[in-house]
């Protein structure tokens, strides 16, 4: 009876919120409404008991997102802020809004079509988690059933970040990612820079570790791990890496790589991506990690922006 | 029965702080009187919670884990509200002078 008041009431407030980030005038409220959002869905996910794409969505929906939308509206400040919300012109609105409306109307037809008591693919997880090589299924899913799809996951934030940087001036190319951060020296900032980090990188390996038997894996891990490097160049406490450091890039792109390459080497054993059952856990261990690794570097450049230093910092 | 009352009793007192943190925040005239009454009622308040559901979790190890979950709030909401409080400070939201402000 409280449980199901608690899940109607989380339903109202996640309509609510959703309604206020695309409704909201001003361009920030819709910015916060939209991770208060994505908090509010990350509760609904635990609800459901679906603590893999909780982390997920907290971390990456609400945080990472929030901050990115965050960065771009600071870069819009000189936009008149106003006009942002009359920008659109109303026949592309109403495409919009027609095109919400039908995939909405889609989304929910087929929510409905499904059987209420089915299980989906569950019993056929479960059947096969043994040879998949990991103890959480929903690892087993994402790096051994369908580790296609988290590959081509992988492989768009390598993309993202060649999108960002090419909007670099070519008079910055060359130089140190972001812009020149401010911060006094042993100040607020320098301090939490200085405490948070060793908490940060426990929970961040933690999560990549205990992806392959708990809820956690390379995507949540990587996030908390960009966090952590993000805090640290904020706070000024390591200079960002130039853009065309060589080890930088090739840090970007081992994870997508090895991922790939474990997935080519499977066609030894039968196809793209068969992973034997005695290798599979040494194998998807390894992806993790230097997935976890790739991606956290990636998501830290992506917030940190393409380089914008008029000079080189001390 | 008595940890639930306690629970019902600690949360509930957590509950009257966010609401007064929220008031506050929506009500007080700048920046930095909002930052007060945030930073104040939602420490207690989120300590106050937590303290009432640390008596229903079944190890220490979890008890542990919530007073983490409350010391890294305290350390980065007292952390936002001296960078923001500054950033006002320099916009000249209130208060007249920047020196001596840590």
């Amino acid at each position: 009876m409280i449980d199901s008041l608690f899940d109607l009431v989380l339903c109202a407030l996640i309509i609510f919120v959703a309604f206020a980030a695309v409704s909201g005038r001003d361009l920030f409220t819709a910015i916060v409404f939209f991770i208060v959002y994505g908090l509010m869905v990350a509760i609904a996910w635990l609800r459901l008991e679906a603590i893999d794409v909780a982390l997920a969505e907290a971390a990456i929906g609400a945080g990472l997102t929030g901050v990115l939308l965050l960065g771009a509206y600071g870069r819009f400040k000189n936009i008149d802020a106003a006009r942002m919300g009359s920008w659109v012109p109303l026949p592309v609105l109403i495409v919009i809004a027609l095109a919400a409306t039908g995939l909405s109307a889609a989304v929910g037809v087929v929510l409905i079509a499904l059987d209420p008591n089915g299980l989906g693919l569950i019993p056929a997880v479960n059947a096969n988690i043994a040879q998949s090589g990991v103890f959480n299924p929903v690892t087993a899913v994402l790096l051994n059933f369908r580790a296609y799809d988290t590959l081509l996951e992988s492989i768009v934030l390598v993309v993202a970040l060649v999108g960002v940087w090419t909007l670099a001036d070519n008079s910055a190319w060359g130089q140190r990612v972001g812009k020149t951060q401010s911060v006094r020296a042993n100040g607020v900032l320098q301090s939490f820079g200085r405490t948070l980090p060793p908490i940060g990188l426990m929970i961040g390996i933690y999560f990549v570790w205990a992806g392959s038997s708990q809820p956690g894996g390379a995507f949540q891990g990587g996030t908390i791990l960009a966090a952590v490097g993000l805090l640290s160049a904020m706070a000024g406490l390591f200079p960002p890496p130039r853009v065309n450091d060589a080890r930088l890039r090739l840090s970007v792109i081992a994870g997508p790589i090895l991922f790939l390459a474990v997935a080519i080497a499977g066609t030894a054993w039968g196809g793209m991506f068969v992973l034997p059952a005695d290798l599979a856990y040494g194998l998807i261990l390894a992806i993790e990690i230097v997935l976890a690794l790739s991606i956290a570097i990636t998501l830290m450049l992506l917030v940190l922006g393409p380089p914008e230093m008029t000079e080189t910092p001390q | 029965m008595i940890t639930d009352a306690l629970t019902i009793v600690l949360t509930g007192t957590g509950l009257i702080f966010f609401v007064a943190g929220t008031v506050g925040l929506l009500r007080f005239p700048d920046t930095h009187s909002r930052l007060h009454a945030l930073t104040k009622a939602d420490n207690l308040g989120l300590g106050l919670v937590i303290a009432g559901l640390m008596v229903q979790v079944p190890s220490p190890l979890d008890a542990g884990k919530l007073v983490l979950v409350w010391a890294l709030a305290i350390l980065a909401a007292g952390t936002t509200a001296q960078l923001v409080a500054r950033s006002a400070l320099k916009k000249g939201q209130s208060a007249p002078d920047d020196e001596g402000m840590q």
